[in-house]
């Protein structure tokens, strides 16, 4: 046996029960070429990517990913710095442009996504706080982008100010007096300025919200709103990407967990079936593997265990 | 939902009268600055500043002398980039005029030439800036040369005697007096101001600008067309140029190749003097208008105090750094 996790079907109770020991985690790295897909109807498929591959300057940031992400499902995406999740998270954005690879939103095929494209078809990102603008007030960050606006480019500033105190009070729980759609973003608490970020993504009906590492910097009570507020995605029918470092906050709400390694997919993980337990001897167990001389780390095969013959070919 | 309810608070300002404080700190600092320096004048030269002829000149001088490119240069500023080569693009767009004047025997058409001309300038520019990716302040050095060098090449090195010109409808409507009183001049950079203004606060360009100057990584990211916006905003300063480049010249119903040069510095301490972040991300319109005036208005007011042309130049520099303090101070104490 490879790797347990890569896909559901076809697997008996007892595999699955089998597949709970510690003791027969396979080499994630093995898996690597495993796709991040589970088997859903059409229909419910939001997002797919289909061997996608991205090098910047030579260097391989992503290989040969594979991922889909269905209606009210929540993915946690976890990896090391340099496994690849934020190149990921901005080709679906639209940001970058893969190498190779497609990508498909409800089944159909996109080309050249751009962040507006991507926006277009109701991606939304929450940045955290980098990609506020601090010297400008909260309506003109709320509407980055996207300014309401006439045909020739002039502004609708009342009714951007308008929707900006709406949300404020209505979503962001803003409730100080001195906080109005004028006031510079510079002077806000990073739970406000989460909160800003959130309700920017979320202002636009966006039917797949993707967080990038949306705790850091939170509260422990911030953080939990943040955790309750993902909660809400799913329950909405809207589907999210979240990425962390931090596998307690994932695990507490992501339906599947994706583990990137080095630009490759490391195996998928639904949390119905992995407890916090295994998954954090997995995250351990891909650690271990980065642990290696750079040469060493693209054929990890050899004198792992569980290594099955055959995949380290791959890497070589 | 409600993610994201702040649970300790940050320092910011209590009442309503210091938000206001907050968000008009750099204009109100700019004014009393401005009136102070005026003030000073009045107290030191009564007789000049208490009459209306100095300020009928400083209507026709300030707006192409400093202000009218300063109000565009305001927004390349503010978008994080600069631009060193306007005196050139204003005699560049001269060399324009002159040869579609001298072709066609119309002003109309000569204005035209030269807005086109700086048109294509600050694309010059723009592009050379975003494609090739060289931090603009180098990038418009070069071109200051390169612009300046076309112009000496074009026209021989030689100058053009424009009074030909003063008969045209449009001569008149460019820089001459309206009501007899009041210079056209004036009257454009009004008109500029305005357009500026709505452009800056009221229009996806000026949204994209500050934008794009506050955060060049979130605009990328939140899908603002930052090389777009980035090469407008050189046109746009590149047009201005020509146009002030044109009232100069037919101002003194001359053009020479090398005419724009010792506007430079001035026209960019008036942005500046003006509260514009040379970081990029904030700026105002109204704040480089009145910097426009400081900075035209210091040379005028040192010989009418009396002092000999030798002060002007310490007097420029206290004014300027006295100006950029006031903004870093207030900064620093309202946020």
């Amino acid at each position: 046996m490879t790797f347990p996790p890569a896909g559901e079907s076809g697997m008996s109770a007892d595999e699955r029960e089998s597949a709970r020991q510690p003791s027969q985690l396979a080499n994630p790295i093995i898996a690597a070429l495993e796709p991040a897909v589970m088997p859903r109807p059409e229909g419910e498929r939001r997002l797919e990517l289909r061997h996608i591959s991205k090098a910047f300057g030579g260097v391989h940031v992503l290989k040969d990913v594979s991922m889909d992400l269905g209606s009210s499902e929540v993915i946690g995406l976890l990896g090391d710095n340099g496994a690849g999740k934020s190149t990921l998270i901005k080709i679906i954005t639209g940001v970058h442009r893969p190498d190779a690879g497609e990508i498909l939103f409800g089944g159909r095929r996109v080309e050249g996504l751009t962040v507006q494209k991507a926006r277009g078809l109701g991606v939304e990102t929450v940045y955290q706080e980098r990609a506020l603008a601090d010297q400008l007030p909260l309506w003109r960050n709320i509407f980055m982008g996207r300014a309401v606006g006439g045909p020739l480019g002039f502004l609708k500033v009342g009714d951007m100010r308008r929707m900006t105190a709406k949300l404020m009070s209505e979503s962001m729980g803003f409730t100080s007096a001195v906080l109005t759609p004028n006031t510079v973003v510079k002077g806000l608490s990073g739970g406000e300025r989460q909160g800003l970020a959130i309700v920017r993504a979320l202002h636009f009906q966006a039917d797949i919200i993707i967080l990038d590492e949306p705790t850091m910097g939170l509260s422990l009570r911030e953080t939990e709103k943040l955790l309750q507020f993902v909660e809400g995605i799913r329950t909405a029918g809207k589907s999210a990407i979240f990425i962390d470092h931090n596998i307690f906050h994932v695990y507490s709400v992501a339906d599947r967990i994706v583990v990137l390694d080095r630009g490759r997919v490391a195996g998928q993980f639904p949390t119905s079936r992995y407890s916090l337990d295994e998954l954090l001897s997995i995250m351990r167990e891909v650690a271990t593997g980065g642990a290696f001389t750079e040469q060493e780390r693209y054929r990890p095969a050899a004198g792992l265990p569980g290594a099955a013959t055959g995949a380290s070919e791959d890497h070589a | 939902m409600n993610p994201g309810v702040a649970t300790k608070r940050s320092p910011r300002p209590r009442s309503a009268l210091t938000a206001f404080t907050t968000s008009w700190a750099s204009q109100i600092g700019i004014t009393v600055a401005f009136l102070a320096l005026w003030l000073s004048f009045i107290v030191l030269a009564p007789n000049t500043f208490l009459s209306d002829r100095i300020y009928l000149a400083f209507a026709q001088t300030v707006p192409y002398s400093v202000a009218i490119v300063a109000l565009f240069l305001t927004m390349v500023i503010i978008a994080g980039d600069i631009d060193l080569s306007f005196p050139s693009e204003m005699a560049l767009g001269m060399v324009g005029f002159v040869f579609t004047w001298q072709a066609t025997g119309s002003v109309e058409l000569g204005v035209l030439a030269a807005l086109g001309v700086g048109a294509l300038a600050g694309l010059f520019n723009g592009l050379v800036v975003t494609y090739i990716g060289i931090p603009a302040l180098v990038a418009t050095i070069g071109s200051w040369y390169l612009f300046r060098g076309l112009t000496l090449v074009l026209v021989n090195g030689k100058s053009y005697a424009l009074v030909a010109t003063s008969t045209a409808p449009s001569y008149d409507l460019l820089v001459g007096k309206l009501g007899g009183v009041i210079p056209m001049e004036f009257v454009w950079l009004l008109i500029l101001a305005v357009v500026a203004w709505f452009l800056l606060n009221r229009h996806r360009l000026g949204q994209n600008a500050y934008v794009i100057g506050d955060n060049r990584l979130a605009a990328g990211l939140m899908g603002i067309p930052i090389r777009r916006t980035r090469i407008a905003l050189f046109v746009l300063t590149g047009m201005a140029a020509a146009l002030a480049g044109v009232m100069t010249s037919l101002q003194i119903v001359n053009f020479y190749p090398t005419m724009g040069d010792g506007f430079q510095l001035p026209t960019l301490a008036a942005v500046f003097v003006g509260g514009t972040s040379v970081f990029g991300g904030r700026g105002t319109i109204y704040g480089t208008v009145i910097g426009a005036f400081m900075i035209g208005g210091i040379q005028a007011g040192i010989v009418a105090v009396g002092l000999t042309d030798y002060y002007t130049n310490m007097i420029y520099g206290a004014v300027i750094l006295a100006a950029v303090s006031v903004h870093a101070l207030l900064q620093r104490r309202f946020e």
